[in-house]
């Protein structure tokens, strides 16, 4: 025991942070994390059924309500996407779909999956679940607010789902909604369903900032102690760098939005010149269709890294536990997710290559556009040397994660080919865009996504998902999705334009008849592959197999709690104290593999890193 | 069945697919033939950096997979092996740049030579309109446009009156010959797109927007609509008809100009009062 003490006074006397940081009033202790600055927040416990579980303040719970209701759209948006596979694999089988109908389903495919789906589920669902139990907080610093963003988003989607059933339908606009046709006769829902839409996102954006001022305040003020930023869960990081984004990004959204809506109902000109319509010109004059699109983009471009950085964080910390191994390169895992919030601002016009902006833009934005790869490969490095020499284990977790390296990377090297202005030019509108931006922020994202249901359902419901449903689900996901986006590629080089509702009489795309049929196919039965993950998740919550505490051996706090699931108020008696940062994988000296985030330095003595 | 061997498989299917693939480009008929270059060196490029990556993805699923009796190394930083892969990738993306920014350059820079298009687009289909002896287009305006003026020429515009006037969706062109396509629109978006040029512009009601090229293969080409632009897009079809000199300029004499389309009109309408004064 002796021997023990005088090991840690040498160690203090070498820690700069003890010396320059050592007041008289500080004890000596290398245990020692400075006493919390503000007292503990008041949190309101719900009784009855309605508080507890609906109109709830618990950011868990709110996290779940995110989680189910973006998968509820979700589902809806897969269903779409099935009818336009049918449309485009077997024109006219299915004999209802009209033009109109089919352009219907793209868009509110496209919007539901970005916006309602992926920007929810991320932000929302993850964000609430994990950011107060990875940062040591007993809940959002403002859970009022966070319920009232929750039933903000509820309302928008129920908004967005009432556009199906009124006059007209719901907007066919493409889910980028370029005025003019947005708001003119020739395109579906061009009245009430974009008068929704437009309303669905104003209610989206302004629910979105209330979780997103939640999450920024609490990452950055209820910190526990010993929780430094350069000690959070990369998880936290991306989920708060993205809400940085977001904060920034969807205001632009929402005026594009507004003043749209002004074009549409009071006859304004924001993005309207004068319009010669069957014969007719229209009383509009003056406005500037490109103004959108830079508003759209703007808002566009951030919203890809909304959705990336939260799922670069969340598969940091998955490929992290899974191999036993720190994350490689952490400081740079952090700055990479900084960089490129900060470079995202200033890319969005590589969507606008072709658009009729002044060409010379294409200088600047295809510039910055390659830059931003180059903190993106550093990730894509830094992953696979976290595998590197680690201990991997083979489970379904660790599956997805390597389900989406591939397809990450797949999809970043596609982007390479886009962003480049020139190569653009021939690519840009046809179906590669789609096989692209599907490949790198449809399939990579649902890949982390499944990747965290696997591996945080222990911790949300106390039992492990089912390892073997969860193998068939990972294998007919990837290998299917990745069988659908692949080959599309081939069919933007030979110029087969997206949006198209009809295609093959053209001579030179007869030949792609046959693999439009193999995609659709494939399309079907990865939907479907979906449903195994409701079955394993309801089979599991009935007869799965008892998680217990901390099953996966990780050291970041949310597996710390005394109970599991955690309850309302996350930590019981007394907040956790943090000593570490959370990848002390395999320490050398150490018994066990792991160091939780909350071991003393003085617990595991002797050891390589003592205090990190 | 090993997980590692599964995406070892689909590496090499990607591969495989891509060397083998009946699906690919159609032959170039333009002077762009820089922008395929500059593709299959970012093939090249970017293709290989996708098999390194999961190839030693694959490598390290096989050669440290779970036992019990290991530890995986304790190493949280590599300064060097950092600086080394973040120059690497720099060097790599700005090699991919430098081509795609100097054809960019070409693409952007008008030759002199070449002869002006005006290609007017409405939903749902295109008609064109050519410079004539004049060399110059006349101006426009889309209030003008009526039966009479078709494409909305400023009636007070001395260019505008001997130019030749298409009102079909097919137009010919003379081969290697550079045009100059200007895009105007009526009411939405569209774009103006024919595969084998690789090139492509929106056009956007309220500006006019150009791209050039010059056609090197004579033949038919499809033309295509390739921004999105309500119910009728994918209808929204033209045609061209890449031709030799001698072919092109019989073809040009039989097309109708401006003035002899007003005189036409005015005949009419002359009979008309005439047979009203009967």
């Amino acid at each position: 025991m002796s021997e023990d003490l005088n090991n840690n006074k040498t160690i203090q006397a070498q820690s700069s942070e003890t010396i320059s940081g050592g007041g008289s009033g500080i004890s000596p202790d290398i245990d020692y994390v400075r006493p919390a600055e503000i007292p503990e927040q008041d949190l309101y416990h719900g009784h009855s059924f309605i508080t507890k579980w609906v109109f709830c303040q618990d950011a868990k719970v709110i996290g779940i309500q995110y989680f189910l209701l973006a998968t509820f759209t979700g589902i809806i948006g897969l269903i779409l996407s099935w009818l336009m596979r049918l449309q485009l694999g077997f024109p006219g089988l299915a004999g209802f779909m009209t033009a109109e109908h089919y352009y219907q389903f793209v868009t509110m495919h496209g919007m539901i999956m970005v916006v309602y789906f992926l920007t929810a589920l991320f932000l929302g669902g993850f964000g609430n679940y994990l950011i107060p139990l990875m940062v040591g907080a007993r809940d959002m610093v403002f859970p009022y607010l966070n319920m009232v963003s929750f039933w903000s988003f509820f309302v928008a989607v129920g908004v967005l789902l009432a556009s199906f059933f009124v006059p007209g339908g719901p907007t066919g606009a493409g889910w980028t909604l370029y005025p003019p046709q947005t708001i003119l006769e020739g395109t579906p829902g061009h009245g009430m369903g974009i008068l929704l839409m437009c309303i669905s996102l104003i209610l989206f954006v302004a629910g979105f900032t209330m979780g997103g001022l939640n999450y920024l305040i609490t990452v950055l003020q209820a910190r526990t102690r010993g929780m430094t930023l350069m000690r959070m869960p990369l998880t936290v990081w991306g989920i708060f760098t993205a809400t940085v984004l977001a904060m920034l990004a969807f205001p632009a959204l929402l005026v594009g939005a507004l003043m749209m809506t002004l074009d549409n109902i009071l006859g304004t000109s924001f993005f309207m010149p004068t319009i010669l319509k069957a014969g007719e010109v229209l009383e509009y004059g003056g406005g500037s269709p490109i103004l959108f699109q830079h508003l759209f983009w703007f808002f566009g471009h951030p919203e890809v890294y909304i959705v990336a950085l939260p799922a670069f964080g969340i598969i940091s910390d998955l490929i992290s536990v899974h191999s036993r191994k720190n994350i490689f390169g952490y400081r740079m895992m952090v700055w990479a997710i900084v960089g490129i919030g900060a470079l995202s601002f200033f890319v969005w016009a590589h969507h606008m290559y072709v658009s009729g902006m002044n060409p010379w833009f294409g200088f600047f934005f295809a510039t910055t556009t390659l830059i931003i790869a180059v903190p993106t490969a550093m990730k894509v490095y830094n992953w696979i040397l976290t595998l590197w020499r680690g201990n991997i284990r083979m489970n379904v977790v660790m599956l997805w994660c390597l389900g989406f390296i591939v397809t990450f990377v797949n999809g970043g090297i596609t982007g390479i080919f886009l962003g480049n202005v020139t190569v653009d030019v021939p690519l840009s509108d046809t179906y590669f865009v789609i096989a692209h931006f599907h490949m790198v922020m449809g399939i990579a994202p649902l890949m982390v996504i499944m990747g965290a249901v696997y591996h945080w359902f222990p911790l949300v419901s106390g039992k492990f998902l089912d390892e073997k449903l969860g193998k068939w689900h990972f294998w007919l996901t990837f290998l299917g999705a990745y069988s659908i986006y692949f080959p599309m590629h081939y069919l933007g080089f030979i110029g087969v334009p997206r949006r198209y509702f009809e295609m093959y009489d053209s001579p030179y795309m007869t030949s792609a008849v046959g693999m439009n049929e193999f995609i659709s196919l494939a399309a079907f039965i990865v939907g479907a592959a979906q449903f195994i993950l409701i079955y394993n998740i309801v089979k599991t919550l009935k007869i799965g197999k008892p998680a217990g505490h901390n099953p996966w051996k990780a050291n970041s706090l949310e597996w710390l709690t005394p109970t599991v699931p955690p309850e309302h108020g996350n930590w019981g008696e007394r907040l956790p104290v943090v000593h570490r940062w959370p990848y002390d994988f395999s320490v050398p000296g150490v018994k066990e593999d792991f160091v939780t985030q909350t071991t003393a330095p003085s617990e595991i003595a002797g050891s390589k890193v003592e205090k990190t | 069945m090993h997980a590692g061997i599964i995406f070892f498989l689909v590496i090499l299917g990607s591969v495989l697919f891509h060397i083998f693939t009946p699906w690919y480009w159609t032959d170039v008929a333009s002077n762009w033939g820089g922008m395929d270059d500059t593709i299959t060196l970012t093939f090249w490029v970017g293709g290989g950096v996708f098999v390194a990556v999961c190839l030693f993805m694959v490598y390290c699923v096989f050669k440290f997979s779970y036992k019990e009796d290991r530890k995986a190394e304790y190493k949280p930083e590599d300064k060097k092996l950092e600086r080394i892969l973040t120059w690497a990738t720099t060097l790599g993306v700005a090699a991919l740049l430098a081509p795609g920014l100097i054809i960019w350059n070409q693409f952007i820079s008008v030759p002199k030579n070449a002869i002006e298009i005006d290609v007017m687009a409405w939903q749902w289909g295109w008609q064109y309109r050519l410079p004539g002896e004049d060399g110059k287009l006349g101006t426009t305006q889309v209030t003008n446009i009526n039966d009479n003026n078709p494409f909305g020429i400023n009636l007070d515009d001395p260019y505008g009156k001997d130019d030749v006037m298409i009102q079909t969706d097919v137009i010919n062109l003379e081969n290697n010959r550079p045009v100059k396509i200007l895009l105007r629109s009526v009411d939405v978006l569209h774009n103006w797109y024919v595969p084998q040029f690789r090139a492509k512009m929106d056009a956007v009601p309220g500006i006019v927007t150009y791209y050039w090229f010059e056609p090197n293969k004579t033949g038919e080409y499809e033309v295509l609509c390739a921004e999105y632009c309500g119910v009728g897009h994918y209808a929204m079809r033209g045609g061209v008809l890449v031709q030799d000199n001698q072919d092109y300029e019989n073809w040009l004499q039989e097309q109708e100009t401006f003035s002899e389309l007003m005189a036409k009109q005015k005949l009419l309408e002359t009979g008309e009062t005439k047979l009203a004064k009967k």
